[in-house]
């Protein structure tokens, strides 16, 4: 391993990074607004809608993100639909993290036992105060460990971005292994920054869910 | 709208094709990785200190790396590191089944945990011997609450597995690409109907197993 050869790969590195995690978290950012919408109408079974987000769900739960970037990046163009590299990234991470994230949210509202809307009711509680105050908090609480998971899980799941040529941390990796076949050096800083993306979330995902239980 | 391609020659059955592809190195890791996992998720609970260090420190790499560069690593570093060249499916059998080991073990562990201790005490108040406590309390509550679990695992690596192409192997979204590559002058929309049907055959490849697994986890819920 050489160090120069580290120091001068590290400003393109450090570039990708911060490219890597923009897209990252607005792209998450997206999701949370898709999976509460999505959760909030399968949760109060919204005529008409909760199939459509239903469908929806179904559909990007079980397709993987680079078949969902692909269509939307390359075949998209051919109907005349273009969108840009890094908003498809944004993108489709939205689409595929909403899908992941309402059904989390969902399984929290559903998890809240009937008893409190009984007990809150019988406490002369209107329904938008129940709603805001006895099932929205215990729901968010219960939701937060599949929370973390899901940020986690999209943050790792940037890293096939390259594929519709997005100059994140992958393809610069896989450039400078192409291009000068300093295989370790590339690697090392891929590892290094990964780490440096993905373990604090870690962290802190694991002292939120700690605080947040009860 | 570029559809008319799949049906051209052989082209859906070279679709199917690259899919198979991809099923046949997903299956091959979820087996490796189920063995696998069971054993290290069985000695996780055993709750020794060294293999718990190690067991964390690996289940938190599996954690937060995210599984392409993981097939970068073996698949680009230890080719240089050692000289041996594998070949991409290899790797991504090595890489995907580390992955779905230290998930399936995760899953295990948390089966294991989840049974009440009153079980344990039980058994043994009604003489059952530890032998006969595992194999005929423990172990058949647990392989109702994994089964569905480790079939839902299956549709992850199968979704996981189309990243083997950014290694260069042949499957589905290659086959697609050269798809389109060939018709370029005669439909130029070709790519929208190609990775339409590429995105409508993952979805029939998982959304029936990820299906089943709900309905087992339904039927056997107590």
């Amino acid at each position: 391993m050489d160090v120069e050869v580290i120091k001068s790969y590290l400003p393109n590195f450090i570039k990708a990074f911060f490219l890597t995690i923009k897209i990252g978290w607005i792209g998450i950012a997206l999701a949370f607004i898709i999976g509460i919408v999505c959760a909030f109408i399968l949760y109060f079974k919204v005529p008409v809608f909760s199939g459509f987000v239903k469908g929806y769900v179904e559909l990007f739960r079980n397709t993987p993100l680079l078949v969902q970037l692909f269509f939307i990046y390359y075949g998209l163009p051919a109907i005349g639909v273009k969108i840009p590299a890094e908003l498809c990234g944004i993108l489709g991470l939205g689409l595929l993290g909403g899908s992941y994230m309402a059904e989390s949210f969902r399984s929290g509202l559903e998890a809240v036992p009937v008893i409190q809307t009984e007990s809150a009711l019988s406490l002369g509680m209107t329904r938008r105060q129940l709603f805001i105050y006895v099932i929205l908090p215990q729901a968010f609480s219960i939701s937060v460990p599949a929370i973390v998971a899901n940020i986690i899980f999209l943050l790792k799941e940037t890293s096939v971005f390259s594929a519709i040529s997005l100059m994140d941390l992958m393809f610069t990796a896989k450039d400078y292994i192409g291009l000068y076949y300093n295989t370790f050096e590339s690697l090392f800083l891929l590892v290094i920054f990964y780490i440096v993306m993905l373990l604090p979330v870690s962290f802190a995902g694991s002292i939120i869910e700690r605080k947040c239980s009860f | 709208m570029g559809i008319e391609v799949i049906f051209k020659g052989r082209n859906l059955i070279r679709l199917m094709e690259g899919l198979l592809v991809a099923m046949k190195i997903s299956l091959l890791s979820v087996v490796i990785s189920i063995v696998l996992g069971i054993i290290l998720g069985m000695l996780m609970t055993l709750k020794k200190p060294g293999i718990t260090f190690i067991s964390r420190i690996y289940l938190e790499i599996v954690r937060i790396m995210p599984q392409m560069v993981l097939l970068f690593i073996v698949y680009f570093g230890f080719a240089k590191m050692t000289g041996i060249n594998l070949s991409a499916e290899a790797s991504a059998v090595i890489v995907f089944s580390f992955w779905g080991t230290a998930e399936m073990a995760d899953l295990v562990r948390g089966c294991m945990a989840s049974i009440p201790k009153i079980q344990y005490e039980s058994s043994t108040a009604l003489g059952f011997t530890r032998l006969q406590t595992y194999v005929h309390v423990i172990i058949p509550q647990i392989i109702r609450r994994l089964i569905p679990l480790s079939i839902n695992l299956i549709t992850r690596m199968i979704k996981t597995t189309s990243l083997v192409m950014m290694i260069g192997i042949v499957e589905v979204l290659k086959v697609g690409q050269q798809i389109i590559e060939a018709n370029r002058k005669s439909a130029p929309n070709a790519a929208f109907g190609v990775f339409a049907v590429i995105f409508l055959l993952y979805f029939l490849a998982c959304w029936p197993i990820s299906h089943f697994s709900k309905y087992l986890e339904k039927k056997w819920e107590n």
